[in-house]
């Protein structure tokens, strides 16, 4: 019930927002009222899940597990941040205030489609699930309908439909694969029962379709080029989502599958794994150097990390998949609180370039200390969240004698660290020009917003609560097998 | 009567047939210069691909595979071309030479690349015991998927791009007949009103960027990069 009701509501929400007379009115609030009540339902969903392991809701269709629930969480928590974000972020820097409710309608389509995703069982509805991602969030990309933002949402579309279309093939595959298995139930239960029967060649096929089809859009290199286009243009509330859980969404069917590669290929499956992160971690540390715009480095900074973690459930064994549950949590709250921060100062600033931004902590006080505690946050300085995940998965490589992973992540996270601290530095440290006039203030909800996301990055750093030391590792049980 | 063998074979023999015009029609896409002509080629492509679920759904009689290929039917050669129709302005649809990045002749010779290509992929995948179909569908439908993501990266007009994009998403079907013929029929169903909000949202971007920038030659948007002169 709990699992369709997080389905169902979102859609309604979104027909509320779309009918014009209603939409103009109520979408900010209706909106804002869904995602509580579904982060209210997937925390009730957590609850459940930790007790007794999984909630079915129709079987065979609609179920979820640990790793799943760990999806919704996420998706739910920076869901409720950026609709609260919006409210006060929209209308000051859109162009047309009396689209906002078209913003709405697609922002609530685009929730249902990430909260589909961890919900659904059958390899195939992930896939449609997943397609949605992209189909219902290329409208919030070129929302602004400025040159460089429809460019930006038609790489977007173009570049993750022909990986989705990759990965259908994928997993077509996967299901002949099945069937020559002796399996009937084309479920990720199902896969995981026949997976000892599979013919290795068509799980090696599957597995490599799948991972390289959705590698493009979680944006592991070198498909990830769309990445920095659209998570930079998009209107700051949806880069948070983009980046912070819409990846991560899409990184969480390749966990699923690991498991079942694994059983199928031994460790062909956590090479390949290895391989494909190993090389997005070390390109993006390279690239963020030599970024221009600011939203473009918490971009590349995705990439990186969507490498880390793929990475860490590469290395195998439970250590090391914990790690990678746990840097997906960090990894979603941090980087949403990174663009939160940087759209604030874009509101205060008005550019997007790191080279016109100076001295932001004497100009803008709130924008500049923000983006200097996600900036530190984000790049793994201690003692916050980002940073005990990283050193968990390093800690956890070695112990399973993966020395040369571990040294070339270990370089790369170096790297990414004086990358992301140098920019972040020249923008807020400093001295002011001359003629900073004064500076607009920071919408209300914009403010709360950026305590609120906050919070949960220091707290996370110290000390991990009970329940989601449970629920994590729950989840690493599933991607171990 | 003749005997149900003989049907058989008749049908894969059909099947093959299809299966070849099928891939005939994806060397249309690569080959024809004007974007109505690259539409008639998606448009024929798809009635091969309807074709080729019909043959193999007869014998032995799956009513589930003429389901799925009443819905390709009706869905691809009708309603995408009307649905391009309405959300892409007429002046872009009617629009001629497509710009192109190799040249026709080039892009044929890759085109003969990459079918060879797919054939030697999809040899140690048949070594598992597929049935006599998947001999023409699996490699033709391989060739389909990379003729098509081809077509995606020398296009530059927006509306080739998508039909691109449809091709490659035929050629996984056109694959998937002979290996997953059972998929549960809910699912095609859903995966065909996914391709029509595909085309409907391409579309409006298409639309939004015909509006707002005043070209539809996608290949031309090249602001976004790391620049050091931006």
């Amino acid at each position: 019930m709990i699992l369709i009701a997080i389905l169902v509501l979102p859609l309604i929400a979104a027909i509320l927002c779309w009918i014009a007379a209603v939409g103009k009115r109520v979408a900010a609030p209706v909106t804002l009222g869904t995602c509580v009540i579904l982060l209210v339902l997937a925390a009730r969903t957590a609850y459940l899940v930790i007790a007794f392991g999984r909630i079915v809701a129709v079987p065979g269709w609609i179920k979820v597990d640990a790793l799943g629930t760990v999806i919704l969480l996420l998706v739910t928590v920076v869901g409720v941040l950026a609709t609260l974000y919006s409210l006060g972020y929209m209308p000051r820097m859109t162009h047309d205030k009396d689209l906002l409710y078209h913003y709405y309608g697609n922002l609530n389509l685009f929730i249902f489609s990430m909260v589909a995703v961890p919900v659904v069982v059958g390899p195939s509805v992930t896939w449609l699930a997943v397609e949605f991602t992209t189909l219902l969030s290329v409208l919030l990309v070129g929302f602004e309908s400025s040159r460089d933002a429809l460019e930006a949402a038609w790489k977007y579309a173009i570049l993750t439909l022909t990986g989705a279309s990759i990965a259908l093939f994928g997993f077509l595959v996967l299901f002949w694969a099945m069937r020559q298995g002796g399996g009937d139930n084309y479920t990720w239960d199902g896969l995981q029962a026949v997976a000892g029967h599979m013919p290795p060649v068509l799980m090696k096929t599957a597995f490599l379709t799948i991972l390289v089809g959705f590698g493009a859009k979680v944006g592991l290199v070198p498909l990830h080029t769309w990445l920095p286009d659209a998570h930079s243009q998009a209107p700051t509330p949806v880069c948070a989502l983009l980046s912070g859980v819409e990846t991560t969404a899409v990184l969480y069917v390749i966990l699923r599958l690991m498991p079942i590669a694994h059983i199928s290929l031994g460790n062909d499956a956590e090479r390949w794994a290895r391989i494909f992160g190993l090389i997005s971690v070390g390109v993006a540390a390279c690239l963020l150097v030599q970024v221009h715009d600011y939203k473009r480095l918490f971009a590349f900074s995705t990439v990186e990390h969507m490498g880390i973690i793929l990475t860490a459930a590469g290395l195998g064994g439970a250590a090391a998949h914990y790690g990678a549950m746990y840097q997906i949590v960090a990894h979603a709250l941090t980087k949403s609180l990174c663009f939160f921060a940087a759209g604030a100062v874009l509101m205060a600033t008005g550019t997007r370039e790191i080279a016109s931004v100076r001295a932001l902590i004497r100009t803008s006080p709130l924008a500049g200390a923000t983006l200097l505690f996600g900036g530190l946050a984000i790049a793994g300085a201690p003692p916050f969240a980002v940073f005990l995940g990283e050193f968990g998965i390093l800690k956890a490589g070695i112990n399973q004698g993966r020395y040369v992973a571990v040294g070339l992540l270990a370089i790369s996270l170096v790297v990414a660290f004086f990358g992301i601290l140098l920019h972040v530095n020249r923008m807020v440290l400093g001295r002011p020009e001359e003629n900073a006039a004064g500076l607009p203030h920071i919408p209300l909800t914009c403010t709360v917003t950026l305590f609120a996301a906050a919070i949960p990055v220091v707290v996370l750093g110290l000390y991990v609560p009970d329940f989601l030391h449970r629920l994590l590792a729950q989840a690493a049980a599933i991607v171990g097998g | 009567m003749p005997h149900g063998t003989q049907i058989d074979s008749i049908l894969v023999q059909l099947n093959a047939l299809a299966g070849g015009l099928f891939l005939l029609s994806t060397f249309g896409m690569v080959a024809t210069r004007q974007v109505q002509g690259c539409l008639r080629f998606f448009i024929v492509q798809s009635i091969f691909l309807a074709s080729s679920m019909l043959l193999l759904g007869l014998h032995p009689l799956s009513w589930h595979l003429i389901a799925v290929a009443i819905i390709n039917l009706i869905n691809k050669p009708i309603i995408i071309p009307w649905l391009l129709k309405k959300t892409v302005s007429e002046e872009v649809y009617a629009r001629r030479e497509i710009v192109q990045a190799l040249n026709i002749p080039i892009s044929l010779l890759v085109a003969l690349g990459l079918t060879i290509g797919s054939y030697y992929l999809a040899a140690p995948l048949l070594k598992v015991g597929a049935g006599l179909p998947a001999l023409v569908n699996l490699p033709v439908g391989l060739a389909a998927l990379l003729l098509g993501a081809y077509t995606l990266t020398v296009r530059r007009e927006a509306v080739p791009q998508l039909l691109g994009l449809l091709s490659m998403e035929n050629g996984a079907f056109f694959a998937s007949i002979a290996i997953a013929p059972e998929l549960h029929l809910f699912i095609e169903l859903v995966v065909a009103f996914d391709v029509l909000i595909a085309v409907f949202v391409i579309g409006v971007l298409t639309r939004a960027i015909h509006e707002h920038i005043g070209t539809t030659d996608v290949g031309a948007l090249t602001a976004l990069k790391e620049d050091s002169s931006r």
